[in-house]
């Protein structure tokens, strides 16, 4: 049983990053237009100058 | 255009020395308008950010203040093809954004806590069964109480604030029975795991959260979208009203930010912005939207008009009076108050669920451990039992029943074009047996149609075109005919009068009876009741040209189909007896009450209720705006007055009428599945409750029990969603009805 030791710790710090990238996405306001984001990403206007 | 534009009330102006304007943007409908929108503004100069919310169709932009007029954005995305409306956020939304965004971090919290506390709980229930010492049990137990307590004391807070709010103010809501429930249960948990005892109730109490919040989160969300999109409407409404500064300037300024003793110029075919009396200038005003009355009135100097008003004719200059001295306006306004009052004293299904509720389960707690004392078991034994009851009888179920139908319903009316203002009008809906439409908007389309029947097409060509020159609201009307969009060039607009134009090398003439050369008395007796007319020369020929109020396509239809379903319809008017009886006739309406006052069409609906009737009113007007209020439920038409739009619990949008009908389907369908909801959690309780009685209860079985009865309601919920199609209206085959994505269509109304 002593692989607890570490097993433990080790998932309650995996949860708690998900935890914090979730709230931060939140702060962030990642959430704010869901429908733009999914349209945004087909716009390839970011590649323009690179390519060219 | 030369006249100034003034946003001031519109801008934030930031430390940094940018400014920032919100704008609610009519017609973004695709990919490409984000890029056109955002790519477009960015060129101008000054502009810092301009961002496109594509889910709330609103554009954010910042600039550095002073480098541009925030006017210069309005017209540069006037010109790439899109309409803006300054926007200022009202103080609600932003709350309700708020706590939109704080019930979320709940969620998190307690989604992290209970998959976390879950890990442990099933590494202890199958190591109940296998080699699993109790040290490792105890230490297990810990740390699932270090996880739950920290969370749950975050995550409780909407519950465990709003029962103490009811407990305050002396009053119960489901709220508290859920709080005793989940504090009992930590708190049990705690002392079992101090005394290293087998059994803990970490997992269920931090799960209860988590589901709990998933169903207020959804109700939450569903709130704020149909606030967000009925402030884009409002925004898109809101007039600007052309202002006479004391040196005689004009200034373009948003109807909000006029104040009492400001002299406002209306120009002929605009709308009145404000409650005035008029200065100068004499004009004939169309009212419809205010009382429902179809014919225009006369106006001069000293008399009193009301917003919601079209100027027909000419020019007027009038000072904005504050409290409205009209006699129309505080007669709305004190009805709309009592009227107001009375609605808010019924009672909701979740609230009388509750109240009913509490008492029961903690009776039924109480006695448990009292029986259990009586059969001889410690007072240990007896609590445990108590609080396991409780446990398992927290309104996980209950207070997801209502929400999660109500979430699907409201999704359903938005595709269907119905936008609910208040989040129990779904339930009010569903109760609804009489009907009471208004006539004028409602019944008939708010815009006026030519009567294309008697006119010669070639002759309505030339008049169309001829009106297409014209600022005259019933030109508009006559000017939509039209099948070559070309004005023609020597047209001139005669303010008051008419327009008059060489065609073919002869003089035409549209305007009112004596500017064509007809006699206006003989003219005027041969109209049908509720019409008005244009007239027209040209060459000799002379034409009436009839315009007047035609009912939504589908009225027909749609009464039909609405007293197949067994409810009785009304038509209350404020419009003269005539017109309505034509209306009703042609609709096969059966009762109907024209030359209505506010207080006569309140009056009719207090009859009505005092019979025991539901009445949903139907009406768009400001003479409506107290029956709505008054009514069991309301519902008004996206063109109303704003004060009727306010008081309806919900809008609807677009030419057609079939959204009334859908409304009372949709909700009626809700409320049955409510009812099996509240069924379901019955029988749940039924099962559930003698287990925890017996004492036999143990973590695994409370876990399983509570996830399975809630996921039983919202899956129940969700069938909501499948199996409503579309009503098929006799007379209309092949028509879909507006269902792609009424947002989009929504922002591309006309607006007046």
């Amino acid at each position: 049983m002593n692989v607890l030791v570490y097993l433990v710790p080790a998932a309650l710090l995996l949860g708690l990053a998900g935890l914090i990238a979730f709230l931060w996405t939140l702060r962030s306001g990642q959430y704010e237009d869901l429908d733009g984001a999914a349209l945004r990403i087909l716009s390839d206007d970011d590649l323009e100058g690179r390519t060219r | 255009m030369s006249e100034a534009v003034d946003f001031s009330t519109f801008i934030e102006r930031k430390a940094d020395g940018t400014a920032h304007i919100a704008l609610a943007v009519e017609g973004i409908g695709c990919a490409g308008c984000i890029r056109k929108i955002e790519g477009g503004l960015t060129k101008l100069p000054g502009i810092v950010d301009a961002r496109v919310n594509f889910t709330q169709r609103r554009l954010a932009v910042d600039w550095r203040d002073g480098a541009i007029d925030p006017a210069r954005i309005v017209s540069e995305l006037e010109r790439i093809g899109y309409r803006a409306h300054p926007f200022a956020p009202e103080r609600a939304e932003a709350s309700e954004t708020q706590h939109t965004k704080w019930l979320l971090k709940c969620l998190a919290v307690a989604g992290f806590a209970a998959m976390n506390v879950m890990l442990l709980s099933i590494s202890v229930w199958s190591g109940d069964v296998s080699d699993m010492t109790s040290d490792t049990r105890d230490l297990f137990h810990w740390l699932s109480a270090l996880i739950a307590l920290p969370a749950a004391a975050y995550a409780g807070q909407p519950f465990f604030q709003s029962a103490f709010k009811a407990l305050r103010a002396r009053h119960t809501n489901m709220d508290l029975p859920i709080s005793i429930g989940v504090i009992l249960a930590l708190g049990l948990s705690l002392y079992e795991t101090a005394t290293h005892a087998a059994h803990v109730y970490f997992d269920s109490a931090i799960m209860l959260l988590f589901f709990l919040l998933c169903g207020r989160y959804l109700e939450q969300a569903m709130r704020r979208k149909t606030r967000l999109f009925a402030g884009n409407l409002a925004s898109h409404k809101a007039a600007f009203a052309h202002r006479l500064d004391g040196n005689g300037e004009l200034t373009q300024v948003p109807v909000a930010a006029l104040h009492p003793g400001d002299r406002v110029l209306v120009r002929p075919g605009a709308l009145i912005a404000a409650d005035g009396a008029i200065l100068t200038g004499a004009s004939e005003i169309d009212e419809s939207l205010v009382t429902g009355e179809t014919v225009p009135r006369a106006v001069h100097a000293g008399d009193f008009v009301y917003a919601g008003s079209t100027n027909l004719a000419g020019a007027l200059t009038m000072r904005v009076v504050a409290a409205g001295g009209g006699t129309l306006v505080d007669e709305v306004e004190r009805l709309l108050r009592k009227a107001t009052e009375a609605k808010s004293r019924t009672v909701r299904l979740a609230d009388r669920a509750a109240r009913f509720y509490a008492p029961v389960v903690h009776a039924t707690a109480a006695l448990t451990a009292l029986g259990w004392l009586i059969a001889g078991a410690s007072v240990h034994d007896a609590v445990v039992t108590a609080i396991a009851v409780l446990i398992i009888t927290c309104p996980c179920a209950l207070a997801l029943a209502i929400p999660a139908v109500q979430v699907v319903a409201a999704g359903q009316l938005f595709r269907s074009s119905v936008i609910l203002n208040s989040g129990d009008a779904i339930e009010r809906l569903a109760e609804v047996d009489t009907v009471v439409f208004d006539k004028t908007g409602t019944l008939t389309l708010p815009d006026p149609e030519v009567d294309t029947s008697t006119i010669d097409p070639d002759l309505l060509e030339r008049a169309a075109r001829l009106a297409l020159s014209s600022h005259h609201p019933l030109a508009a009307a006559l000017a939509r005919q039209v099948r070559l969009r070309a004005p023609y060039a020597s047209a001139v607009e005669e303010p008051g009068r008419g327009v008059r134009a060489l065609i073919d090398g002869k003089e035409a003439r549209l305007g009112s009876a004596a500017f064509c050369g007809i006699d206006a008395h003989t003219a005027a007796v041969s109209a049908p009741a509720g019409t008005s007319f244009i007239a027209f020369a040209h060459d000799g020929q002379v034409a009436r040209i009839i315009i007047g109020q035609a009912p939504r396509p589908d009225a027909v239809a749609v009464v039909q189909a609405l007293q197949a379903r067994g409810l009785d319809l009304i038509i209350l008017s404020g419009d003269r007896p005539d017109a309505v009886a034509a209306v009703a006739a042609q609709l096969g309406v059966q009762q109907w009450m024209a030359s209505l006052t506010p207080a006569e069409k309140i009056a009719v609906i207090e009859l009505l209720k005092s019979k025991g009737r539901r009445v949903l009113m139907v009406g768009d007007g400001l003479n409506d705006a107290p029956a709505l209020a008054a009514a069991h439920v309301s519902l008004s038409p996206i063109t109303a007055a704003h004060l009727a739009q306010t008081h309806a619990d919900a809008l609807f949008l677009g030419e057609r009428l079939t959204p009334v009908l859908r409304a009372v389907e949709v909700t009626r369908r809700a409320r049955a599945l409510i009812k099996q909801n509240l069924v379901l959690t019955v029988i749940y309780n039924a099962c559930a409750v003698p287990i925890a009685v017996a004492g036999l209860v143990t973590p695994l079985i409370a876990a399983v029990a509570m996830s399975g009865s809630s996921i039983l309601v919202t899956l129940n919920a969700l069938r909501a969603r499948l199996s409503v199609a579309p009503p098929q209206l006799a007379g209309e085959a092949a028509q879909p009805p507006a269902q792609a994505e009424p947002l989009a269509n929504a922002t591309m109304e006309p607006t007046r």
